[in-house]
């Protein structure tokens, strides 16, 4: 365990290094979420009484997600772990006595994590003093603050796990581009990232609400913002566990598979 | 003591000839060649020993690197290492090795070396003591001092492949696999990874295998020779045995590979 931690604490460590990077990736991140925010401000205005979400719910949805940003977007691979199989680097990891699969989780957790540190307390604190229906709101209670951290973390999980198959499959493809295509586009549309899965037309959603997709952010925005019933929010973190254990059981079989018929490119 | 018998392995190469109307052909059918790089490869390695690993290239020794070190499952045939076979006992095998890649880096670029090393102490769960004595005897042999708390990307290639010999034998690995570790080096370095090799060879007894073009190494380094071309072993004996006195090794050796047309 402890060579784990200690993968994912050179990585973190790394990560805090970029600090031009966090600063752009701030201003990128307020520069996003008030657009959105005022395109669904022109929409609420139009009849407000159309959607789901309150239009302050929907403001804490969009600050949320800007700040965590680093834990939830799907583009954010590891060029590392793609570079090392395509160039062949991977031969050098595969020379050490860890598990790839753990190693390269730990690794894509700590990364996404020091990215989020150094980016999300700006955005959070800013956020928090803008006027009121567009500023973040306070939790709705304590208990829900506290299920929304848990969330957080789980849809963290959940999003490396499901970013694990993308790597593993890429020993059989060899080019990660079309993977890396197909897969961020729809993590982006299913999961909620650009508008709230509450949005879509009913029956869509109840079907959105089953996939993996919709135990990545989904879960952990909405019970932030209060429009979560518990009932709902129960079955949202069972399906989180769910996902977490069958996506995870899933891609240590590609990857055990591909150790096994693994070529070494570029000689 | 390692052995090695009978190990096969092919890759699956797709081919095409140049230009477009090709490539669109290839789009709906592909040719695929099968290149056998190792044949009925066996051969045995007594602890301690010094082994040097040669051919022209694309003779298969990578790909016999690779395998010993549990990279890489072959096709048919067994192998054996202290007792395990590397591809299936992968993990408890790779604690007792150390390998160089020449042409790779197993440093952490944007870091300090020194990061790098903590984290294979780590990785390899390195006792404290051993991992300070280890620490210092090779900085102080290979001559790392200043190294040590610059960013990898900073280093010249000379003294990063000091840093990756290092890297690898912080363990204090049993065996240590070392393909093509002087490829690019200056003399001076040439000479010091050279020495070392030697060195630890002599004092701890690791074994090492080593693959390279360059015959001085060999020279320098090795009593048996192993020739591998075209995937087959060639011929299994001691530098005279291929220099058979000339002075002009690499003419040589030319000459060797020509007459098995390899």
């Amino acid at each position: 365990m402890k060579k784990y931690v200690s993968f994912f604490r050179l990585r973190f460590l790394m990560g805090l290094q970029y600090r031009t990077a966090a600063l752009a990736g701030i201003v990128t991140q307020f520069a996003w979420g008030g657009m959105e925010i005022l395109v669904f401000k022109a929409f609420y205005e139009a009849d407000a009484s159309a959607f789901p979400m309150s239009f302050s719910a929907t403001a804490s949805y969009i600050w949320m997600q800007q700040a965590f940003l680093a834990f939830f977007a799907a583009w954010m691979l590891e060029n590392e772990i793609f570079d090392s199989i395509v160039n062949g680097n991977i031969a050098y990891e595969l020379c050490r006595p860890l598990n790839i699969y753990h190693m390269w989780f730990s690794r894509s957790i700590a990364n996404r994590l020091s990215r989020a540190v150094l980016r999300c307390f700006p955005i959070l604190i800013v956020a928090a003093f803008l006027p009121k229906p567009y500023g973040l709101c306070m939790p709705k209670s304590l208990p829900h603050f506290l299920l929304f951290v848990i969330t957080l973390l789980l849809g963290l999980m959940v999003t490396v796990s499901f970013c694990m198959l993308v790597y593993s499959l890429t020993f059989f493809t060899i080019s990660p581009q079309g993977l890396r295509m197909l897969f961020t586009t729809s993590v982006e549309f299913f999961a909620g990232a650009v508008i709230p899965l509450p949005f879509f037309p009913e029956t869509l959603q109840k079907i959105m609400e089953l996939l993996p997709f919709a135990a990545m952010q989904n879960v952990a925005l909405r019970i932030y913002s209060g429009s979560m019933s518990n009932e709902a929010m129960l079955k949202a973190i069972f399906l989180q566990l769910f996902w977490l254990f069958t996506l995870t059981a899933f891609g240590k079989k590609l990857c055990n598979i591909a150790e096994k018929r693994i070529t070494v490119q570029g000689g | 003591m390692i052995t090695m018998e009978h190990i096969c392995k092919s890759y699956k190469i797709a081919k095409r000839n140049a230009g477009l109307k090709e490539a669109c052909k290839s789009f709906f059918h592909r040719d695929y060649e099968e290149i056998h790089a190792l044949k009925d490869v066996s051969f045995t390695i007594q602890d301690g020993e010094m082994v040097g690993y040669i051919g022209p290239n694309g003779a298969g020794k990578s790909s016999t690197i690779k395998i010993l070190s549990g990279i890489l499952t072959p096709d048919a045939g067994t192998c054996l290492i202290n007792g395990k076979i590397p591809w299936k006992n992968r993990i408890q095998h790779v604690r007792e090795i150390g390998v160089v890649f020449g042409q790779r880096s197993q440093l952490w670029w944007d870091v300090p070396v020194i990061d790098s090393f903590e984290l294979l102490k780590d990785i390899y769960s390195i006792p404290d003591h051993t991992y300070r004595s280890n620490l210092d005897e090779l900085t102080e042999r290979l001559n790392l001092g200043d190294l040590l708390r610059s960013p990898v990307r900073q280093l010249s290639l000379g003294q990063r492949m000091r840093c990756e010999v290092a890297a690898s034998l912080l363990h204090s690995p049993k065996i240590l696999f070392l393909d093509e570790p002087t490829i690019g080096l200056d003399a001076v370095s040439k000479l010091a990874v050279r020495d070392f090799i030697r060195n630890q060879n002599e004092i701890h007894g690791t074994t090492v295998i080593l693959t390279t073009h360059d015959m001085q190494d060999i020279e320098a380094l090795t009593k048996r020779i192993i020739l591998i071309g075209k995937g087959q072993i060639l011929l299994d004996g001691s530098f005279s045995d291929i220099t058979k006195g000339n002075p002009h090794i690499d003419e040589t050796l030319a000459e060797l590979y020509r007459s098995y047309d390899i």
